[in-house]
């Protein structure tokens, strides 16, 4: 597999979830995905990115356009955050500790192919997502 | 600060939501329209998502909210408009939008408000139930 290009974003307050949707929005469409895969995946990291901020107090996303042999957008979200005690929890449809839904993990991760998810307890959180094309 | 701006029309709210919304301002528009639905007695909120490209588990509370809030307010609320892509990822987040009523278009949510409105007067009437 190639990263063909690499960019950081920082996720840090609310307006950089707007910001993370945009340019999400314009690397998916240069990479050719169709409106419903790149609505996925948009969707997918606006659920992240408010994750980021809300649980993680804040952080930064890492894109990368791959290609070879198949084309795809990987979305790395990582925090310093306290980190998720209880991973398979935190997955569940409809567990929350902040004042969401509770869909924003497992919710994004029906959105998209891959999805990874590492976390320590005060050590932080990281998210990596793939769609491909 | 940024606004979205309500219509007023006759009986009924119209919003027509045209900037991709960060989270304060959707937490802004619920609040005006409560406010205004109290203000202006209206009976039906028209909101036009036609110009959204994502709704996610935010912005679909938000729905959620003004539909029942709207509710307690004794005005209904339809949602029109909503992109095909986004309906799809929608039901995949695994949102529904349970209390939330929809409409292809800005014309079938007028219809479906209008006959709400006459439905929940015929039966404060007691002449239909």
């Amino acid at each position: 597999m190639t990263v063909v290009s690499t960019e950081s974003v920082p996720v840090k307050s609310e307006p950089d979830v707007v910001a993370v949707r945009r340019r999400v929005r314009e690397i998916s469409a240069q990479l050719g995905f169709s409106l419903v895969d790149q609505t996925k995946v948009v969707t997918a990291a606006s659920e992240l990115a408010r994750n980021t901020i809300i649980h993680g107090g804040g952080g930064k996303l890492q894109l990368e356009a791959l290609n070879g042999p198949r084309v795809g957008l990987r979305l790395i979200f990582a925090d310093s955050g306290p980190g998720i005690p209880d991973i398979e929890l935190a997955l569940r449809d409809g567990f929350t500790t902040g004042s969401g839904l509770g869909l924003g993990l497992g919710g994004s991760k029906r959105l998209v192919n891959e999805f990874d998810i590492l976390s320590r307890p005060g050590e932080g959180t990281r998210v990596t997502i793939t769609r491909w094309k | 600060m940024e606004k979205i701006p309500i219509l007023r029309m006759g009986d009924f709210l119209l919003v027509t939501i045209q900037v991709d919304m960060h989270d304060r301002l959707a937490m802004a528009l619920q609040e005006d329209l409560t406010q205004m639905i109290s203000v202006t007695e209206a009976h039906g909120v028209l909101i036009d998502i036609s110009s959204l490209e994502i709704v996610d588990s935010f912005i679909g509370r938000m729905l959620g909210n003004i539909a029942a809030m709207s509710r307690v307010l004794d005005a209904h609320t339809v949602v029109v408009g909503m992109q095909p892509a986004v309906a799809i990822t929608l039901v995949e987040l695994g949102l529904s939008l349970p209390g939330v009523r929809t409409a292809l278009n800005v014309d079938a949510g007028m219809e479906l408000l209008r006959s709400s409105v006459n439905g929940s007067r015929e039966s404060n009437d007691g002449s239909i139930h």
